[in-house]
C-alpha cells in the first residue's frame, strides 16, 4: 500500500464509522418516538443528514416528514434546491412560515438580527413543533461548530417551552440513548454531533451528494458592509446611499438568511477546490454568520430559548 | 498484522481527560488544540477577549476557555459537563471529551469515558494523587479503557522536579496493578506553559519519554476484539408485503449471506438471505456497521431481540450480576422497579440485591443497602423478561445497560454485566394447560385487580369492604388483601423505611397477580404511597386488568377521623415514617377511579364503583 492509499483507506474508515453512528441514531429516533420530524434547513449539513436518513431506512423511505422553517429571507437558490430535492426523493415536506409577523413588518433590517431570528425562526419552529405534535426533531448541528454546541448531548431534552437546560443534561453513556420524555417535553436529536466541517465535505465528495450551488464560487452581485460581503439576492435588500451592487466571485461556507450570511471571495468552483480552500482557511465556518457575534454566549442563550 | 488492524491503523482515536478538579484538564485540551493549530484565527481573537474577561491567568491566555463553553463554566472557572472537541493532525484524527473533575459531576466523566479508548488522567504535580484521581482511574478501568496517560501537570509549580514526578508515577503504577490497563504512560507537563504537550520542553531534559502529542499520534489502541456475531434488532423495515428487513448495527463479529444465525431468546434458527444497504447488497458485514438483514425463513423477531451465531450464543437470562455506577439524585432502592435499557431491548427490572459498594480511596468493598450519587457498587439485577447479553468484558455493546427512573425519566445508572445468574434459568416456565380463560369460564366472570390507594384513614378499607360484599352477593369470587392479613404474615419481616415499603408493595402486587391469575377479583387496600410501585403493580399484569382507585381524602379529614389513633401517635413522635407526616404520599396522576370521600358516603361510592365495573367484569346479570 502506498502512503496515499493508506490515507484514503483511513479517511474511508473514519467516514464509514461516522456514517454508521449517525444511521444508528436516526433509527433509534424512529424507534423511540411517537412522531419525529427532520428539520431540513437546506444547507450542506442538512443535505448530509437527509442522505443518511435515506440510507438508514432503505429500501423504505424515512418514516418521518421534513420540516423547513422558512423565514422568507432565504436565498432563492435555496428554495429552488429544497423543492427539487423533496421531489427527487419523493418525501413529505412541511414548510412553516410566520406570515403574521412578516405582515407586521418583522425583517432583518428593522428589527436587528437577534429579534428577527427569535421571531421568524425560533418562535416559528416552536409553534410548528407544538401544533403538529412532534415529540422529536432532528437537527443537523455539529459539535465542532461552536463551543456551546460542543457541550450538547446527541439526544437533547427540551422543556415544555423548548428550552435547553445545559446544567441538567442526562448522562449519555455508550450508545444507550434514553429516549423517554415527560409530558410536554420534546427531544432534539443531532445525528451529526461528531462530524466536523471537513468530514461533511469529504463525505459529500465520496457520496456525490447534491448541495446548493451557492457553496461554489461564481460571480454574484454583492455589497460590502462592515467588512462583510452581502449578496443582493433580490430587491428587498435596502441599499445605503451610494451603495452599488458589484459583481464579485464569491461563495458561501454556511447558508442562512441572505441578509445575515456573509459571502467569501473565492475561486473554488468545484468540490475539490472547496475542500482545498477549507483546509487552507484560517477562519472558522461560522465567521460568516452575523447572528453569532452578539457576545460570547449568544448561541447558548438562543439554545436555551429553543433555537437549534 | 491482520487486515482489520491495518485499515484501522492511525485512524480516529477517541480519548478523554479526567482527574481531580482544577488539575488542568481543560487547559490541557485548549493548549493541545492551540499548539496543533486547530484553532481558527477568529476563535483565537475571541479567546484573547474572553481571557481578559474571565481568565484565571492574569492577562495571559486562559486555554481552558476554549473548551469550557457554557456561561456558568466560564463564570465559575470550572467544567460542569463534557465538551467534545475535534482535532486533526497530519497523522491522525481525534475526538476528545474534556470531562469535569468535580465529584458532583462524576456522571459526566462517565459519559465521556464510555466511548473513549484512552484516558488522559491528570494529576496536579504539587498535590499528587487525590481521591478523584483514584475514582476516575477506577471508573475508567471499569468501563474498559485500557490505555492511560498519567499527565503530571503543573510541573512548573514544582520546579520541574524529576524526583517528585517519578514518585507520583510510581505511586500510580502501584495502585494500578489491580486494574487492567495495558499501557500507562506518565508524562511530566505544563498545560499552562505548553511544556511537553506538543513541543518538547527544554526545561525537562531528563524526560526521555514522548510528548503528549507524540504519544497520542502513535499509540495503537488495539483492535478491540468484538467476539462472535451479535446483531441487536433496532428497527423492523417493512416498506411493503414483499420486503421484511431487520435494521441494526452489528454489535460483534461478522456475517455473510448464507450464514446460519439464531434468535437468541427463542432459539429459532435461520439463515441470512441478504445484507441490504442503500449502496447495494454486501457480501459481508462487520462489527460497527449499520446494515439491514433479510432472513431465509419467517421467524418471530422484533426490536430488542438479538440475532447471534449459533455456535457461540449469548447468555439468555432474567437475572445477572453487574457493576453499577449510580448517577441518580435519589439513591438506589433495592426492589424498586426501574427501566432497563440493554442493547435495543427495554424491559422492566429491579436491583434484587446490593452486594457491596466500593470505597474509591482504597478500593475496599463495603456492605451497603443502597447506592447514592456517584457511588460504584456490585449488584444483582432481575428483569421482568429474559434478554440476551454477554459479559461486558467480552463485548461492551451487548454487556452494557442503563437504568432509567420511571417517574423522572432520568438516566440513573450505568451498568456493566459480569455474568448471568443461573438460578432462574433452571426453573423453566411451565406452559400450563389450565389457563385463565378456562378458569374464567368456570367462574362466570373476569378477574380484576382493584388497587385502593390513599392516606391512612382515608376510607380505603371501608369502601373496599362495601364493594366486596356487593360483589359477593352477585356471585363473584373475590379476595381482599390489606395490611391486616398481609403485614402480619407474609410481610411480617418488613418495616416502614422506603426500602421496606417498596418490597412490601412488590410482594402484595405479586400475590394480587397470582389471585387474578386464579380468576379472582382482588381488592387491594394499601396506602401504597409511591407511584413507581403502583405502576410496577400495574405493569405486572396485562393491560385492562389493573384498576387504580384513588381514595382521596384531605389529610386534615383523615387526622380528624383517626380511626386507629395513629395520627395522634405520629404527631407525638411515637411512630416514625408515617405517610403524610414524615414520609411522602404521591397521589396517582391518572387513576381509573377517583373517589372523593368528603362529598359522598362509602356505600354510595362502592355502589358507583360497582356500576362502572360490572360490564368489564362480565357481571352483567
Ligand atoms: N501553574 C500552572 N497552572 C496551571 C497549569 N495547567 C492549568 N493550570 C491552572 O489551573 C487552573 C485550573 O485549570 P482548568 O483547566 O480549568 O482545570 P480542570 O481540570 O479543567 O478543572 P475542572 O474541569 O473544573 O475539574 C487554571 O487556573 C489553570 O490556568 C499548569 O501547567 N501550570
Ligand atoms: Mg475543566
Amino acid at each position: 500500500m502506498s502512503v496515499t492509499e493508506t490515507a484514503t483507506a483511513t479517511l474511508d474508515a473514519d467516514l464509514a464509522a461516522l456514517e454508521a453512528e449517525s444511521i444508528e441514531i436516526i433509527r433509534e429516533t424512529a424507534a423511540g418516538f411517537r412522531n419525529p420530524v427532520m428539520l431540513y434547513s437546506i444547507g450542506k449539513d442538512s443535505s448530509v443528514m437527509l442522505h443518511l436518513a435515506m440510507k438508514a431506512f432503505y429500501p423504505a423511505k424515512p418514516p418521518f416528514p421534513l420540516m423547513h422553517v422558512d423565514t422568507g429571507w432565504k436565498f432563492r437558490e435555496m428554495i429552488r434546491f429544497r423543492d427539487e430535492t423533496v421531489k427527487r426523493l419523493g418525501l413529505d415536506l412541511i414548510v412553516r412560515h410566520n406570515a403574521e409577523a412578516a405582515a407586521r413588518g418583522v425583517n432583518p433590517f428593522d428589527y436587528g438580527a437577534s429579534t428577527y431570528t427569535q421571531v421568524m425562526k425560533t418562535e416559528t419552529l416552536k409553534a410548528g413543533l407544538d401544533e403538529l405534535g412532534f415529540d422529536a426533531a432532528f437537527g443537523g448541528a455539529r459539535r465542532d461548530e461552536e463551543k456551546s454546541r460542543a457541550k450538547e448531548r446527541v439526544f437533547s431534552v427540551r422543556t415544555a417551552g423548548h428550552g435547553w437546560d445545559p446544567k441538567a443534561q442526562r448522562p449519555e453513556i455508550w450508545n444507550l440513548f434514553n429516549t423517554r420524555l415527560a409530558p410536554g417535553q420534546t427531544m432534539r436529536v443531532f445525528p451529526l454531533s461528531n462530524w466536523t466541517e471537513a468530514d461533511i465535505w469529504n463525505y459529500i465528495a465520496r457520496e456525490t451528494i447534491p448541495v446548493v450551488p451557492l457553496y461554489f464560487a461564481k460571480e454574484r452581485p454583492v455589497v460590502e458592509r462592515g467588512g462583510q460581503l452581502l449578496m443582493v439576492d433580490d430587491n428587498r435588500l435596502p441599499l445605503n446611499p451610494g451603495e452599488v451592487p458589484q459583481l464579485r466571485k464569491v461563495r458561501f461556507r454556511t447558508l442562512g438568511c441572505y441578509p445575515l450570511t456573509a459571502a467569501i471571495e473565492s475561486e473554488a468552483e468545484t468540490l475539490e477546490a472547496v475542500l482545498a480552500e477549507m483546509r487552507a482557511s484560517r477562519m472558522s465556518e461560522r465567521q460568516g454568520r452575523l447572528i453569532d457575534h452578539d457576545d460570547a454566549a449568544a448561541m447558548e442563550k438562543k439554545k436555551r430559548e429553543g433555537y437549534f | 498484522m491482520n487486515a482489520m488492524s491495518m485499515t484501522s491503523s492511525r485512524s480516529l482515536l477517541r480519548l478523554l481527560t479526567c482527574g481531580s478538579v482544577d488539575d488542568g484538564k481543560s487547559t490541557l485540551i485548549g493548549r493541545l488544540l492551540f499548539d496543533t493549530d486547530n484553532i481558527p484565527d477568529d476563535q483565537r481573537a475571541a479567546l484573547e477577549r474572553d481571557s481578559r474577561k474571565y481568565g484565571t491567568d492574569g492577562a495571559n491566555i486562559d486555554y481552558a476557555l476554549l473548551v469550557d463553553g457554557l456561561e456558568a463554566e466560564r463564570e465559575q472557572g470550572i467544567t460542569i459537563d463534557v465538551a467534545y472537541r475535534f482535532m486533526a493532525t497530519k497523522r491522525r484524527k481525534f475526538i476528545i471529551a474534556d470531562t469535569p473533575g468535580h465529584e458532583q459531576y462524576t456522571r459526566n466523566m462517565a459519559t465521556g469515558a464510555s466511548t473513549a479508548q484512552l484516558a488522559i488522567l491528570l494529576v496536579d504535580a504539587s498535590q499528587g494523587l487525590l481521591t478523584q484521581t483514584r475514582r476516575h482511574a477506577f471508573i475508567a478501568d471499569l468501563l474498559g479503557i485500557r490505555h492511560i496517560v498519567l499527565a503530571v501537570n503543573k510541573i512548573d509549580l514544582i520546579d520541574f522536579d524529576q524526583a517528585r514526578f517519578d514518585a507520583i508515577a510510581d505511586e500510580f503504577r502501584a495502585l494500578a496493578t489491580r486494574f487492567h490497563f495495558e499501557t500507562i504512560t506518565p508524562i511530566p507537563l505544563s498545560a499552562r506553559h505548553g511544556d511537553n504537550v506538543v513541543h518538547r520542553s527544554a526545561r525537562m531534559p531528563w524526560h526521555g519519554g514522548p510528548t503528549l502529542l507524540e504519544h497520542l499520534e502513535t499509540i495503537e489502541p488495539g483492535g478491540t476484539s468484538t467476539g462472535p456475531f451479535r446483531f441487536p434488532v433496532q428497527w423492523v423495515n417493512r416498506p411493503d408485503a414483499d420486503f421484511r428487513g431487520y435494521a441494526g448495527t452489528l454489535a460483534g463479529g461478522e456475517v455473510r449471506p448464507g450464514d446460519e444465525v439464531v434468535v437468541a431468546a427463542s432459539g429459532q434458527l435461520t439463515r441470512i438471505a441478504r445484507i441490504v444497504t442503500a449502496d447495494g447488497d454486501r457480501p459481508a458485514a462487520r462489527a460497527g456497521e449499520a446494515v439491514t438483514l433479510t432472513l431465509a425463513d419467517e421467524v418471530d423477531l422484533s426490536r430488542g431481540d438479538v440475532l447471534a451465531s449459533p455456535g457461540a450464543r449469548p447468555d439468555v437470562a432474567d437475572q445477572f450480576a453487574a457493576d453499577l455506577v449510580w448517577m441518580g439524585e435519589a439513591p438506589l432502592l433495592a426492589g424498586r422497579p426501574y427501566i432497563v435499557k440493554l442493547g435495543t431491548a427495554t424491559v422492566s427490572g429491579v436491583v434484587s440485591r446490593i452486594k457491596h459498594k466500593v470505597n474509591v480511596n482504597n478500593f475496599d468493598e463495603l456492605a451497603a443497602d443502597s447506592l447514592t450519587l456517584n457511588e460504584v457498587g456490585s449488584v444483582n439485577v432481575a428483569l421482568a423478561t429474559p434478554v440476551a447479553f454477554d459479559p461486558y468484558t467480552l463485548n461492551p455493546r451487548t454487556g452494557a445497560f442503563i437504568l432509567i427512573d420511571r417517574m423522572t425519566n432520568a438516566t440513573i445508572a450505568a451498568g456493566m454485566i459480569r455474568h448471568p445468574l443461573r438460578r432462574a434459568s433452571n426453573i423453566h416456565r411451565q406452559a400450563l394447560t389450565i389457563d385463565r380463560t378456562a378458569r374464567e369460564a368456570l367462574n362466570g366472570h373476569r378477574p380484576a385487580i382493584l388497587w385502593f390507594t390513599g392516606l391512612s384513614g382515608s376510607g380505603k378499607s371501608t369502601i373496599a369492604n362495601a364493594l366486596e360484599t356487593r360483589l359477593h352477593l352477585l356471585g363473584a369470587h373475590t379476595y381482599l388483601l390489606d395490611g391486616d392479613n398481609v403485614r402480619h404474615g407474609l410481610n411480617r419481616d418488613l418495616g416502614f423505611t422506603d426500602t421496606d415499603r417498596v418490597e412490601n408493595i412488590r410482594r402484595v402486587a405479586e400475590v394480587a397477580k397470582l389471585f387474578a391469575d386464579a380468576g379472582m377479583i382482588v381488592l387491594v387496600s394499601f396506602i401504597s404511597p409511591f407511584r413507581a410501585e403502583r405502576n410496577m403493580a400495574r405493569e405486572l399484569v396485562e393491560p385492562g386488568l389493573f384498576h387504580e382507585v384513588f381514595v382521596d381524602t384531605p389529610i386534615a379529614v383523615c387526622r380528624q377521623r383517626d380511626p386507629k389513633g395513629l395520627y395522634r401517635k405520629a404527631d407525638a413522635g411515637e411512630i416514625r415514617n408515617f405517610t403524610g407526616i414524615d414520609s411522602p404520599y404521591e397521589p396517582p396522576e391518572a387513576p381509573e377511579f377517583h373517589l372523593r370521600t368528603t362529598t359522598a358516603e362509602p356505600d354510595a361510592l362502592a355502589e358507583s364503583l360497582l356500576a362502572a365495573l360490572r360490564p368489564q367484569l362480565g357481571l352483567g346479570l
